[in-house]
């Protein structure tokens, strides 16, 4: 028997009632990106190898000094391997807000859209955290209570929630 | 997804894959005093509710858990109702308090 190893793979799925292209706008467009989740702006090179940036909002600015933590104003950067708008984006994505996930390796972030008909999209985000234990936590979710955000699953939630009724959690 | 929720074997599954992602149904199967049929019914039924999502790595099929739909339900659900229960608690706290004084 040989010994198991964990899979450092995380798997997040939701169905939107919108189209791919609108899942995908709201993917890879900075006016979009800042509507939901931790509502950085995301500013990508759409080409393979082309790179990306993701910047921390206002409000995490204010909110990090308002505890005495200075926050930078790039929050993830990496780079694009895979485009095809609009079914699938792969990335190289590495988080280096903090000195210990930037410490970390570059992880493999992959969203896979799927039109489901009837006006449905399914969206896959698959984040392969391989030597990231640190990263693995943040967008878990472990540490929402602290004020670390909600990570994936909060983010898709909000995403939905935005494009189904025109509002997100921030109004 | 409640549906899927009510059944112990599926609620074990759950906690299988949450204390380890990713496994197949093998792996699965050994946990279980069930037949490998009776197993793959019940994942079956969890990934209908998007509870549970697989994909394949070479030649093995592994099982995700999807956290994203409990997720979806507490902030409908839970979020909204939430600050609702906290004052009625600290409606009754005081009320308690004046009653024993």
């Amino acid at each position: 028997m040989t010994k198991m190893l964990a899979v450092p793979t995380q798997v997040y799925r939701v169905y939107i009632k919108a189209t791919p292209q609108a899942v995908w706008d709201a993917i890879t467009k900075p006016e979009w990106t800042a509507k939901y989740g931790y509502g950085g702006r995301m500013e990508y090179d759409l080409r393979p190898g082309g790179s990306f940036r993701g910047y921390t909002s206002e409000a995490m600015k204010k909110g990090g000094a308002a505890k005495g933590i200075h926050v930078p104003d790039v929050a993830i950067e990496g780079e694009v391997v895979e485009t095809d708008a609009p079914r699938k984006l792969v990335l190289k994505w590495h988080m280096v807000m903090d000195p210990a996930t930037t410490a970390e390796s570059f992880t493999r972030l992959t969203d896979e859209i799927e039109d489901m008909k009837g006006g449905v999209t399914k969206l896959t985000l698959i984040h392969d955290l391989e030597g990231a234990p640190r990263l693995a936590g943040i967008i878990s979710g472990t540490w929402e209570d602290q004020g670390a955000g909600g990570g994936w699953s909060w983010v898709l939630s909000d995403l939905k929630s935005l494009l189904e009724t025109g509002k997100g959690f921030m109004g | 997804m409640f549906k899927a929720l009510a059944d112990p074997t599926r609620r074990f599954l759950l906690d299988l894959l949450f204390e380890r992602d990713g496994r197949t149904l093998t792996e699965l199967e050994s946990e279980l005093e069930m037949t490998r049929f009776g197993v793959m019914k019940h994942l079956r039924i969890l990934e209908d509710a998007s509870l549970v999502v697989t994909r394949r790595s070479g030649r093995k099929k592994l099982h995700f858990l999807n956290p994203v739909p409990i997720r979806l339900i507490h902030d409908r659900w839970i979020d909204k109702y939430r600050e609702r229960h906290v004052s009625a608690l600290a409606d009754l706290k005081q009320e308690l308090e004046e009653e024993a004084t």
